[in-house]
């Protein structure tokens, strides 16, 4: 059984049919790159599987139960972690702090406990501070050390991605899902996190998805390209296959580019 | 890995993402219990007779009159909305400006002998001035308090207005003092017409249908002159209104001179109306007004006059129809928790209004 | 800051000279100029000037003629600042153009006052203005013309406007140190001088509590008027200058750097001492002060309650609420209810065992508040609050619920406060149940900000759709908010009604509500020390100062609107915010910066610590 299956996935915005009967499987351990022209309809999955967006018809099945209907904050707990296309940080708040909140559905201390400071609460308080200074500390040393107290604003546009990504992981998702995470990157730095991305598999077992545009990590890192286009998949398969498929290079660059 | 306190549901038909159902089912409950309450309070009125048939009417009218100068405040207030998505909560006070104008103009008036020759032309140069006054007053916020913070988080223009309605308000009364202030009688204002049977307080009149004029003329203005149109485009997409080379600056200062202009002349008829007016006369009428424009639909034009109109009834008929139906001791009093009531409801169950929502894309 | 920098100079471009700096921003001086006018000439019409020249101050002058002479001050320092330096331009030297914006700006200001005065000399506008009375120029004291007749009293305004800005501006000819000196002590002068009623109780009280013989100092420093005296004037300005310049001399170190190398032990030691002499203070602070400033501290000590319960509801989670003083109603009239004999209820009971009840009423309110509210958008939701706190109160005032709350005429005789066998009557005792209040409050505030549901908080305030999608249970976190700041509010609602033994429905209005707010957003969200400072200002000085009773609320207004202008963490910014103050990065995003110098850290390449990585 695979981990995570969608059936027949449909979502209307208006009148612009932005997911149309998308069809999908991903297996434990996969790293998929889901690829596809700009309105593709790639980000509108994201937000269907995470339930920021209701879907209005079709099924999203993870680890065979049924994940549509919930809420972000179920599903994340359920282990479906993101990060968006647009950095979205808490600026105010430390760089630590960032990461912190992400263990909030693995941890249960309340008010009353914070209040009263029970020994509880300062056990998963530490284990809380603990896994995300580990989870930072994944990139090396640039997040870590005096980093972990400064404000999340005051970073690097790179670090603030690297954040992100350490924020996801440390809810310590089985499925992650990636929009565009080397984008605005320079080479140097895109190379670094595709290597990284490979690690995280590699050393945790997550499955991980990827919306991508540079197709140097797509072909880097990913076991399997589904390609969308208007909302639906028009390809699927390794990369070489995908990207020597006419469909998808006429998605890409028009009807003239197969012809040529 | 942690245990997942929930159990989701099996492969089924999508159903809608929803909240805690206790969360919907309070709600619903609170739903059924006004409808419940409405009806039962209504019928007991009626059945019972207490009022007879005359003063039904004259609380009708009285809703209306009241509604219409609750509209006109409206108006700003979704005007501004439409363009910005910010409650102008010092709109208000823009409308308490014109009601303390019109006391002093035709204060001033009355001691001439034109007051008493050419009421109707004096009352005119009184509105013409309340009009203006309001509408520089709006000008001067939006200059000195609004413009400065317009793209930033929601919230900050929003507390600015809540200080700039404090300080317009102390401002009066430091300026003017705090006594109340008695509009001089009109003579050709006293006593009542009697239209097909009914008999209706001329100054009622005269209230609905000066401010059925005024809507008639914004209904001109922003369909027809090509000022109303930059209004009307600016509040569709300021972007691309750019781009296509309208100010969105003045048409953003025009918005709220047209919101102010409109906001004194209410604030002058409602002196007329009411007689008496002081410096926190604008912060009910306010707060009214704004229930009125979501009510209706924040942002719709029509929308504004319908909403003033149904609340100005509501607050008229509710406390004698419900409340002293539903046996309450002294209804009258609570005509304002009524209103509140209102706004409360409106915005927790239909913050979309009647007609619906037309704001802007993004934030000018 | 450990990191050692090392400032780099950044060519502007390559081979170019930088061009000569600005001249003096013509435009921003006028306008302040014309500002500063306008708000003298408002200030006057408005009757601050008559009102404040009531309190002596200074030698002859009162706070009256402060005003005045304050308007061309600050103009013509905030014009006489040099212009902001472009990237390009050369910074500009100290010299005879921040004079000459100080002068323009001062001159202007003295223009429009001129203008007010001779139209005010002129025409009779008192049955429009009421405060502009005779005593303002065409009689004695003649307080805009400081006592000159209309002719001669133009000129003086000209003049003196001109030269106070002047004057103004030349304190930025002055290197930086020594202006802030300056500015220090003239802030010092002028705290001793307005503060006199307190200052004088202490010394007084000193000298009654601890044997102290202060009384040659309080002649030193005060008149029998209550004006400070010139030579106390001049002592204060010289001790708090020195002070100042000596806590900012070069290579001195903060406070805090010379903290860092001790030992645990001894810091734990030095933190109990001061924590131990902030006791000792505060337990002899009401006999010090006396019953009236007692009193005026507890009321600022109420209001401190409830702005930090506001503070978690908009400071942490973001939801402004402008409905908050509902929950200080439910607070005070249970107590009344459950302490007064005289209540519908007349239970008598003490206040201790009405407390339970008082946190469970107002947790319930807050439940009742938070939970239609739960998917509004911030303004909304504002407006939401705004009437149901407004239902309430028209709902404890009514005559249909007179029999259970009483109505207009409340419930009174509410007991006071019982500690064992001691009752707690009176200001000075008083004080110290609400202080244990406020510590309470003070601790659960940063308890819960430090904690998995304050982060959840923040996350919420921040971005509350990543906030869920991170984990956050969107409706338990707004709830928790509603309740944790309902029942801080309670609190103060109990401590209020058995201060005054008695509640009426008239004193829970929206002005409390906004009171709370303004003084949460001016002492700054989330901070603790600048929200207690903003409460006992804002708050404890129009309790303190009568004058000031009276324009109260022009105030808050004037600054809700100037707060959000400037700085919308307010003037003391937590540490969180403050940690920015001390941060050095450069980031990619904010390019290009506007000075013609660049600190960078300076770090070996290839160890992480440079940004570009």
């Amino acid at each position: 059984m695979a981990l995570f299956e969608i059936r027949g996935l449909t979502r209307d915005f208006g009148g612009v049919r932005a997911i149309d009967g998308l069809d999908l499987d991903v297996d434990d351990g996969e790293i998929v790159s889901v690829i596809g022209p700009n309105g593709a309809g790639k980000t509108t999955l994201f937000n269907l599987v995470t339930g920021m967006v209701p879907a209005e018809q079709g099924e999203i099945l993870f680890e065979g139960r049924s994940v549509v209907g919930l809420r972000p904050s179920q599903i994340l707990e359920l282990g479906i972690a993101r990060t968006f296309q647009s950095v979205r940080l808490f600026p105010e708040m430390s760089v630590r702090e960032n990461v912190m909140v992400a263990r909030h559905c693995r941890t249960r201390s309340g008010m009353l406990k914070a209040i009263f400071r029970t020994p509880s609460f300062r056990r998963e308080e530490e284990e809380t501070r603990q896994r995300a200074e580990q989870a930072l500390a994944f990139f090396g040393s640039r997040l870590v050390g005096w980093r972990f107290d400064t404000p999340a604003r005051s970073l690097s546009y790179a670090n603030r991605r690297r954040l992100e990504l350490a924020r996801a992981m440390a809810s310590d998702p089985k499925l992650l899902l990636l929009d565009e995470p080397t984008a605005g990157m320079n080479p140097r730095e895109t190379q670094e996190l595709t290597e990284l991305i490979r690690r995280l598999r590699d050393e945790t077992g997550v499955t991980i998805v990827l919306i991508e545009h540079d197709m140097r990590v797509v072909k880097g890192v990913s076991e399997r390209v589904v390609v969308l286009d208007y909302g639906q998949k028009i390809a699927e398969g390794p990369y070489a296959d995908v990207a020597s498929n006419d469909r998808v290079i006429e998605a890409y660059l028009g009807r003239a580019a197969t012809s040529a | 890995m942690a245990k997942s306190s929930l159990e989701p549901r099996g492969p089924s038909a999508v159903r809608r993402t929803f909240q805690l159902p206790i969360v919907d089912g309070f709600l619903w409950l609170v739903r059924v219990a006004a409808i419940v309450l409405i009806v039962v309070g209504a019928s007991n009125s009626l059945t019972s007779a207490r009022l007879s048939g005359q003063q039904w009417r004259d609380l009708v009218v009285f809703g209306i009159a009241q509604g219409s100068v609750y509209a006109l405040i409206a108006l700003g207030y979704t005007m501004v909305y439409g363009i910005l998505r910010f409650i102008n909560f010092a709109h208000g006070e823009v409308f308490m400006i014109g009601a303390m104008t019109g006391f002093y103009v035709s204060d001033g008036l009355s001691r001439t002998s034109l007051w008493e020759a050419q009421p109707f032309v004096s009352l005119f140069i009184v509105l013409i001035c309340c009009m203006t006054v309001s509408a520089l007053v709006a000008l001067l916020l939006e200059r000195v308090a609004y413009r400065p913070l317009r793209g930033l988080p929601r919230l900050l223009p929003f507390i600015t207005a809540i200080g700039a309605s404090f300080f317009l308000q102390y401002t009066v009364a430091s300026l003017f003092g705090t006594s109340v202030k008695a509009y001089p009688s009109v003579n050709a204002l006293s006593g009542a017409l009697t239209l097909s049977g009914f008999r209706i307080l001329k100054v009622h009149v005269l209230v609905i249908v000066a401010a059925l004029l005024m809507m008639a003329g914004l209904y001109l203005y922003v369909e027809r002159t090509k000022a109303g149109r930059a209004i009307r485009a600016v509040a569709e997409d300021p972007e691309i209104a750019r781009l296509m080379g309208l100010s969105v600056d003045r048409t953003i200062a025009r918005v709220f001179a047209v919101g102010g202009a409109l906001a004194g002349a209410a604030g002058f008829l409602f002196g007329l109306v009411f007689q008496n007016v002081h410096f926190l006369s604008g912060f009910l009428p306010g707060i009214k007004a704004f229930t009125a424009a979501v009510l209706g639909g924040v942002g719709n034009i029509p929308g504004a006059v319908l909403g003033g109109l149904i609340l100005g009834s509501v607050e008229s008929l509710g406390p004698s129809l419900v409340l002293v139906g539903l046996g309450i001791p002294s209804a009258h009093q609570l005509k304002d928790v009524v209103a509140f009531l209102a706004l409360v409801l409106v915005l927790i169950f239909r913050p979309t209004g009647i007609l619906g929502e037309r704001v802007s894309e993004e934030r000018a | 800051m450990a990191e050692p920098t090392v400032a780099i100079e950044v060519p502007v471009a390559a081979g170019g000279d930088l061009l000569p700096a600005r001249q003096v921003d013509v435009w921003r001086a006028v306008r302040l100029g014309l500002v500063g006018g306008l708000t003298a000439a408002f200030m006057s019409a408005n009757g601050m000037v008559e009102a404040f020249s009531e309190r002596a101050l200074l030698g002859g002058e009162t706070l009256g003629s402060l005003l005045l002479v304050a308007v061309p001050l600050l103009a013509g320092y905030l014009a006489g600042r040099p212009p902001p330096v472009l990237q390009g331009f050369a910074t500009p030297r100290p010299g005879w153009r921040n004079v000459a914006g100080g002068l323009l700006a001062g001159l202007l200001s003295g223009v429009v006052m001129a203008v007010f005065v001779s139209l005010i000399a002129t025409f009779d506008v008192r049955r429009v203005l009421l405060n502009v009375t005779p005593e303002l120029v065409r009689e004695a004291p003649r307080l805009l013309t400081f006592g000159l007749e209309p002719g001669a009293g133009l000129v003086l305004v000209l003049a003196l406007n001109a030269v106070l800005g002047a004057v103004a501006g030349t304190l930025h000819l002055l290197r930086e140190r020594w202006r802030r000196a300056v500015l220090a002590a003239a802030l010092w002068i002028l705290a001793f001088a307005m503060l006199q009623p307190v200052i004088v109780q202490v010394l007084r009280g000193i000298q009654a509590e601890l044997r102290i013989w202060t009384a040659p100092l309080t002649d030193f420093l005060y008149e029998p008027g209550g004006a400070l005296s010139v030579p106390g004037a001049v002592a204060v300005g010289a001790v708090a200058f020195g002070i100042h310049a000596l806590l900012t001399r070069e290579g001195r170190r903060p406070v805090r750097a010379r903290l860092e190398p001790l030992p645990d032990r001894s810091r734990r030691l030095l933190r109990l001492a001061v924590l131990a002499g902030l006791l000792f203070v505060l337990g002899l602070l009401p006999q010090v002060l006396g019953p009236f400033l007692s009193e005026v501290l507890n009321i600022a000590g109420i209001f401190l309650l409830m702005a930090l319960g506001l503070n978690i509801v908009v400071g942490f989670a973001g939801l402004l609420d402008l409905g908050y003083v509902a929950f200080f109603a439910v607070g005070a009239y249970v107590t009344a209810l459950l302490t007064s004999p005289q209540s519908s209820l007349g239970v008598g009971w003490i206040f201790w065992a009405a407390v339970p009840f008082v946190v469970l009423a107002a947790a319930v309110s807050g439940l009742v508040v938070g939970t239609p509210v739960l998917r509004m958008r911030g303004d909304y939701l504002a407006i939401v609050t705004l009437g149901f706190g407004e239902i309430a109160r028209l709902l404890f005032l009514s005559d249909w619920l007179k029999p259970t709350f009483g109505g207009a005429q409340g419930i009174i005789r509410v007991r006071d406060i019982t500690l064992g066998p001691i009752e707690i009557e009176g200001p000075q005792a008083f004080f110290y149940v609400i202080f244990f209040f406020v510590l309470l409050a003070t601790y659960v505030t940063y308890a819960l900000q430090d904690s998995r549901i304050g982060r959840a908080w923040m996350a919420m305030r921040e971005d509350e759709a990543v906030a869920e999608a991170m984990g956050v249970n969107i409706v338990t976190a707004k709830l928790s908010a509603f309740i944790a700041g309902a029942m801080l509010a309670g609190f103060g609602g109990a401590l209020f009604a058995t201060k005054i033994g008695s509640v009426f429905p008239h004193s829970f209005n929206v002005i409390v509500s906004i009171t709370v707010l303004v003084v949460i957003i001016v002492g700054g969200m989330a901070s603790v020390p600048g929200v207690v400072l903003a409460s006992f200002v804002l708050v404890g000085l129009p309790e303190l100062l009568r004058e000031f009773e009276e324009y109260r609320f022009l105030i808050y207004g004037a600054l809700l609107i100037f707060m959000m202008q400037r700085r919308p963490e307010g003037f003391i910014p937590s540490r969180r915010r403050a940690q920015e103050l001390h941060e050095e990065e450069v980031t990619q995003d904010a390019w290009p910066r506007t000075q013609a110098t660049v600190r960078q850290e300076a770090g070996p390449a290839g160890d992480g610590r440079s940004e570009t990585s």
